[in-house]
């Protein structure tokens, strides 16, 4: 299933080869280090906020999972640099992912 | 590799205007072939078209309009940097002995598509280039101990600079208070700390050495050239307030053109938003990290225009396209004794820099006489 279908399903996965364990982002169905086979990853993950900035009042942050790849994200509370977060929500609309950490 | 210098160039004054491609990139081609009646265009062996703009076949198109049956002819897109990519792409084949000489026109419209990069999903919904410049000055800021009000001052110089410029979008003058009471974007942000998407369009012609002594009184040569290319996604930047594909373009250029920073007199700087310029000027190598804004106060009260003289993209208007090329234009007529009150005092070496999508590619060229 690809990362798209579950990301559209309000459910986030890693994308991990299953040769080389290496994480593949952004998602793509084959390992751009050793082309092999990726596959998803479920789970209750991670991350760390690494930089922040707001509009109109709403914070948007960069976060980082697992020391490797990075996504921007909505958070509602005042973020910290450093701070733990996970994803409470994500999903595509209009075309756009979007995600919001907690 | 053969010798490449530059013949002539056109450049028309950025708008926002509402006009086809088509007639945007005729424009400054049509002014080049005025300016310089001693090329012929039969001999013009590529046109090469730098935009981000969807329309087909803009190159055989512009050949058509401005009468060249040229041996290549195409478009070249990278999004913010594709007028110094089309100019290092008219390098390659002038300096590999396929051409002799190549035209490079590079146009845009206000409403480019090439200020969104779709692809680069893991900006989730903050794919608005608004959203990479508050996080770089948010992350610059903070490193650098620097205030909204400092950063505010490169708008402030570039417009002045740009009042200079009659091909420049801004005409007006600002203060740092206009700068800081004009709208605020986002939390780092306000628009006056913004380039603004235009119309526009310039051209340059390029040549061998050969075509370069029977066409030019006032050579310029393309002595180094550098690119790199770090990844696509923004998020993939390793460092938020530094940009590390900027440091190795610039090292590569220098290296080709056998010269360091310090010699270099004049520099056109890919200033999209106010925090990119101190970050850009370091990361060349200008002055060390967290001391650009410095290095921007004192040119700045010296009414020196070493930076950006033509205004940047803050002060001119950034068509995507033609940016590269209205810069290197910029650095041309510098060399050349030629950029009336923007003339900077014994200019003999010039840098540009272009870069696209948040530093995540940057080209850097070196040019002299």
């Amino acid at each position: 299933m690809s990362f798209e279908i579950k990301l559209n399903d309000g459910i986030f996965c890693i994308p991990e080869c299953n040769e080389c364990k290496k994480i593949v982002w952004p998602p793509a169905e084959f390992c751009n280090h050793c082309f092999g086979i990726v596959s998803l990853k479920e789970g209750d993950f991670e991350a760390k906020i690494i930089e922040f900035s707001s509009k109109n009042e709403q914070y948007f942050c960069i976060v980082e999972f697992e020391k490797t790849f990075r996504i921007i994200a909505t958070i509602f509370k005042t973020p910290n640099i450093g701070q733990s977060v996970k994803i409470s929500k994500c999903g595509i609309s209009n075309g756009n992912y979007f995600f919001v950490v907690i | 590799m053969n010798k490449v210098g530059i013949i002539g160039y056109g450049i028309t004054p950025f708008t926002k205007e509402d006009k086809k491609i088509e007639s945007v990139l005729l424009d400054s081609a049509k002014e080049l072939f005025k300016n310089n009646q001693k090329i012929n265009r039969d001999d013009v062996d590529a046109v090469l078209v730098s935009t981000n703009n969807n329309s087909k076949y803009l190159s055989p198109i512009l050949s058509e309009m401005v009468g060249i049956q040229p041996k290549i002819a195409h478009s070249i897109e990278n999004l913010c940097n594709s007028g110094t990519n089309s100019i290092v792409s008219a390098y390659s084949y002038i300096a590999s002995g396929m051409a002799d000489l190549v035209l490079v026109t590079g146009a845009e419209r206000y409403d480019s598509p090439g200020s969104i990069l779709e692809w680069d999903n893991s900006r989730g919904e903050y794919k608005h280039p608004i959203f990479w410049a508050s996080i770089f000055a948010k992350s610059y800021k903070r490193e650098f101990s620097i205030s909204d009000e400092q950063l505010a001052l490169v708008s402030v110089k570039n417009h002045k600079q740009a009042k200079e410029n009659p091909n420049a979008l801004s005409n007006k003058t600002y203060t740092i208070e206009d700068v800081m009471n004009s709208k605020k974007l986002t939390e780092d942000l306000r628009l006056l700390d913004c380039s603004r998407p235009c119309t526009g369009s310039s051209s340059i012609i390029l040549g061998s050495e050969e075509k370069v002594k029977e066409l030019s009184e006032n050579p310029v040569w393309i002595t180094g050239i550098g690119q790199k290319t770090t990844s696509a996604g923004f998020t993939k930047n390793t460092s938020f307030s530094s940009m590390e594909s900027t440091r190795q373009a610039c090292e590569t250029a220098l290296k080709m053109s056998k010269k360091n920073i310090k010699n270099i007199d004049v520099v056109e700087i890919h200033d999209a938003f106010s925090v990119c310029e101190p970050m850009a000027l370091e990361s060349l190598g200008f002055i060390k990290e967290g001391y650009g804004m410095n290095m921007i106060k004192e040119l700045h009260s010296t009414d020196n225009f070493k930076i950006n003289p033509r205004g940047g993209l803050i002060g001119c208007g950034h068509p995507l396209g033609a940016t590269g090329i209205a810069q290197t234009i910029e650095i041309t007529q510098q060399l050349q004794s030629n950029a009336s009150k923007r003339q900077v005092d014994d200019a003999n070496i010039g840098l540009i820099h272009n870069m696209s999508a948040a530093a995540t590619s940057s080209t850097v060229l070196v040019l002299e006489k």
